[in-house]
Order: structure tokens, then sequence, then C-alpha cells
């Protein structure tokens, strides 16, 4: 019997739920023999080759491509999984959503100090900017939750099973928390 | 007729109430008596009075242990869950539930303070109703429902509301690990709000000397307003505007004279991340902190 695949993506965020899980140590041998991987930044597989039955999201949607992206595991993947705060509530990128996105971009790209030219980038080629960090699961359905900053390994890991062994998560105190 | 009269009076009527449905007709009209006692004391207005009375009472003579020694001439007996529990007369809901070793979740009640009943996480179910379990006192044989699903969902529910309703970014803040908003997620097992995210704006405002204000996180729960005063009793926070646009504010002048350990009091009285004291932050390290390894109420549930 083929192996279950997994297939993992960075949206708005910063890398440290793909850390996490390559934090769940020697485990990561038992790892390699219950699942294959497709695209992922852990393989380094851009494009789909077949469908996955586990996609984990990590990050929310800020800009174009992030959706783009998520939409296309959300149409290649069965179950598909929010990871972290960003993914599930937009997380740090998301305490811009008070702020218009005209006075993000002068900040940014005109009236801070470090800043040399002055221009506001916009090109065809950069994806467009959201006008504010969606969560995931406003942008497509979101078949499981799970939070921290980021998530525990010890999370990450009693999920990964419980879905491939299909028996319910066992969620130890220790395990879940939001920072 | 006095205060205390009153009180006398409608305690022992409702005594009598109570003993005398036990007796004709059991269990189901014990409840029905519960039902008309408490309306009998709502229409002497002494409802509020049975609160501050047990306020009134030096609360250092009691123990503050699971089955506490009760004395037995006032004891009321109640049950919350099937379990037979006792509890002093005037004591609240909430009160009595701790020292017979039952948690009950809170987030406006803080310890010492007088219960304002304003975030009904305390809700428990009497006689089938709902009532919030820090402001109602125990009857003789009320029947509580406390930990049931019905119960425990609402609660859960509620916490969800409050995390969407404000901007909880848990990784920059520095109350994490020592919130009572996060600790009843966790206890809840929460791992996303069953709402959509607001994103309110909400001000920031850190011009104060000794303290920031980080509305965002602000549950109104009134702790701060409350609890916190001068040694002269002069309320240093206030909550302006109204509905969805209510602000924590404080007294700048009288904020600027705090002393530190009243500012840090404030700070710790707030049960979350929206009053936090200056030049001091992130000082206890993840893994120490209040609610690292034991979920919130394990030092009641035992
Ligand atoms: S106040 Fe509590 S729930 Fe809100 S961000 Fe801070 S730690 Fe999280
Ligand atoms: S600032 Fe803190 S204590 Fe005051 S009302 Fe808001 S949450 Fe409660
Ligand atoms: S704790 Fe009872 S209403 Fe808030």
């Amino acid at each position: 019997m083929s192996k279950p695949v997994v297939a993992t993506a960075s949206l708005a965020g910063c890398f440290g739920c793909h850390m996490s899980l390559l934090d769940i140590d020697d485990r990561i041998l038992q790892l390699i023999d219950l699942v294959e991987f497709n695209k992922s930044p852990i393989d380094d597989i851009k494009t789909f080759t077949k469908e996955c039955d586990i996609g984990f999201i990590e990050g929310g949607c800020c800009n174009s491509e992030n959706v783009e992206n998520l939409i296309n595991f959300r149409k290649n993947c069965k179950v598909l999984i929010s990871v972290g705060e960003c993914a599930i509530m937009g997380g740090l990128p998301a305490m811009r959503n008070g702020i218009p996105i005209r006075e993000c971009l002068e900040e940014a790209y005109l009236n801070c100090v470090t800043v040399d030219d002055k221009i506001i980038p916009n090109d065809e080629e950069i994806p467009m900017i959201l006008d504010r960090v969606y969560p995931c699961h406003e942008i497509v359905k979101i078949d499981y939750f799970l939070p921290g900053c980021p998530p525990r390994a010890d999370l990450i890991w009693e999920a990964l099973t419980a879905l491939l062994s299909g028996k319910p998560i066992n969620l130890p105190y220790e395990a879940l928390k939001y920072d | 007729m006095s205060k205390s009269t009153i009180r006398k009076k409608v305690k022992s009527a409702m005594k009598k109430k109570a003993k005398s449905a036990i007796k004709n007709k059991g269990k189901s009209a014990a409840k029905s008596s519960v039902k008309s006692a408490a309306r009998s004391r709502v229409k002497s207005s002494a409802a509020g009075r049975a609160g501050s009375a047990a306020k009134k009472k030096p609360r250092s003579a009691v123990k503050r242990k699971a089955a506490a020694p009760v004395k037995t001439k006032s004891a009321l007996r109640f049950e919350i869950d099937g379990k037979a529990c006792k509890a002093r007369a005037g004591q609240t809901i909430l009160d009595a539930a701790r020292d017979n070793g039952i948690y009950i979740p809170v987030l406006c009640f803080y310890k010492g303070m007088k219960p304002a009943g304003i975030c009904r996480m305390c809700t428990v179910k009497v006689g089938g109703r709902n009532m919030a379990a820090c402001t109602t006192p125990v009857a003789e044989g009320m029947i509580i429902e406390n930990a049931i699903p019905e119960l425990e969902d609402m609660r859960k529910a509620m916490v969800e509301m409050l995390f969407v309703e404000g901007n909880h970014m848990c990784p920059t803040c520095e109350k994490s690990g020592n919130c009572d908003l996060q600790a009843l997620g966790y206890r809840y097992q929460l791992l996303a709000p069953r709402f959509p995210y607001m994103f309110p704006q909400r001000n920031i405002d850190a011009t104060y000397s000794k303290i920031m204000i980080d509305n965002n996180r602000c549950v109104q729960c009134r702790r701060c307003v409350r609890g916190i005063t001068t040694k002269d009793g002069r309320n240093i926070f206030a909550m302006t505007k109204r509905s969805g646009k209510s602000t924590i504010v404080a007294d700048r002048e009288l904020e600027a004279k705090m002393p530190d350990d009243l500012a840090r009091k404030a700070m710790d009285q707030c049960p979350v991340g929206a009053i936090l004291k200056k030049e001091v932050g992130f000082a206890v390290p993840i893994g120490k902190r209040k609610y690292d390894a034991k979920p919130i109420g394990s030092e009641i549930h035992n």
C-alpha cells in the first residue's frame, strides 16, 4: 500500500511552524516511514505531482499569491489543516488589520527613516497586497486547527498520528498553547 | 424595620418553606420552593444585602480548603451536579462551590472584590434557569448544575466571543501564560473560535507614566475600575463611552502618583493583558508562568 501523501506550505508566515514540524526529534525517522512528502519547502517540490491526503498550511493570506496558493492546496488535499496562529487568525501580520493599507505602504516605503528610494513598489510580478490579512478559513474550508506560535512539535505529531491512525487526538495540556 | 430584621425574617421564611416543601412533596417541590424563596427575597429587596452580609463576616476565619468545616448551625444544604454540599448562610454559589472543592470558571470575579456579575462565565443552572454563580446566594435545597455539556459549551463559546471581538495576538502579549482568558481557552481546549474574527479598531495608550492600557485586549470585566483605588478611596480607572466603543481610561493625575505596588496590583488584577506595568516585562520565563503546566482552576478542583 502506498504511503499517505503530505504537502505543506508557508503563506504569510515566518517558517516557524515548519521548524516546529522538524522539531519532533528522532520521530522524524518514523515520519519518513509513515508518510511521503509532495509539494513542500521541506523537499523543495514546487508543484503538486499527485493528489495529497494531508495539507499543512502555515501563515494567513496577506496577498494574492497566498490566496492562489491556498486555493490550490484545497483542490489538491483531502484534509487541510491550519497550523499556527497566523493561519488561524492572521497572527502577527494581522496587526496591520486596523491600519489602512495606504498608511501601511507609505510608512514602509516612503516615510520610514531607513528608506532610500522613496517609491511604493507596483509591478505585475509582485503579488497584490490585500486590504487586510485573512485567516485561512475565511478563504477556503479548513478541516482542523493546530494553534501555537509555533504549535508545539508534540501537538503536530499527535495530530498527524491521530489522523493517520484514525484515532481521536490526544491533547496533553502542555501541548496546546497559543504562544 | 431595620435591615437585619428583614434579613432574619426572609431567611426564616425561606427555611420554613424549604423544609415543609421537602417534607410534603419531595425533591421536585424543593426546587420550586427555592424559586419561590428566591422570589420572596427579591420582593423584600434583600437579595443584594444577603451578599453584603456575607462580606461583613470575617472571611479569614473560614479556611478556603475543599470541604472546609462549615458552621452546622447555619449550614445550608445544596447540591452541585449531584454532589451534596454545604454552605454558610449568605454565601454565593461560587464561594460555596469553591469551599466544597468544585470549580466554576470566572472572569470578572476577583477574590476579595465585591462580585459584579458582568461576564457570565460563572453561569450555572439553578432549577433549570441560568444564574451567575458569583452573585447568587445559596438557598437551602438548591439543585445546581455546573459542569454539564450545555454549560461548558456555552462558556467555551463565551471565551471564543471574547477572542474574536478583540485583537488577541497571544504571541506578542506580555500577559501570555498568565492570562485568565487564554487559560480558559486552554481549559476548554479551544483550537479555533467558531465565530468570525472582527478585527476591531481599538487604541493603545502608552502615554501614562506607570502603566499602559491596551484596549485591544480588554474584556471589560471592570476589575480595574472596581478594585484599584487610591488610599483615600478614589477610583483611578474608569470606563468611557458605551457599548462596542467602551474604553478603559485612567485618571492621569492619580495614575502618575500610583505607587509601584499599586501599579503591579492593577496589572495582576486585570485578567488579560490590557493593563501592563511599564519598564518590566516578560520577567517570568516560558514554562514557569502561571498557566504553563496546570489548567486554570486546578487549585480548586481536586
Ligand atoms: S490578553 Fe490573553 S488572550 Fe489576549 S493576547 Fe494577551 S495572552 Fe492572549
Ligand atoms: S482593563 Fe483589564 S481589568 Fe480593566 S476592564 Fe479591561 S480587562 Fe478588565
Ligand atoms: S464571574 Fe460571575 S459574572 Fe463574571
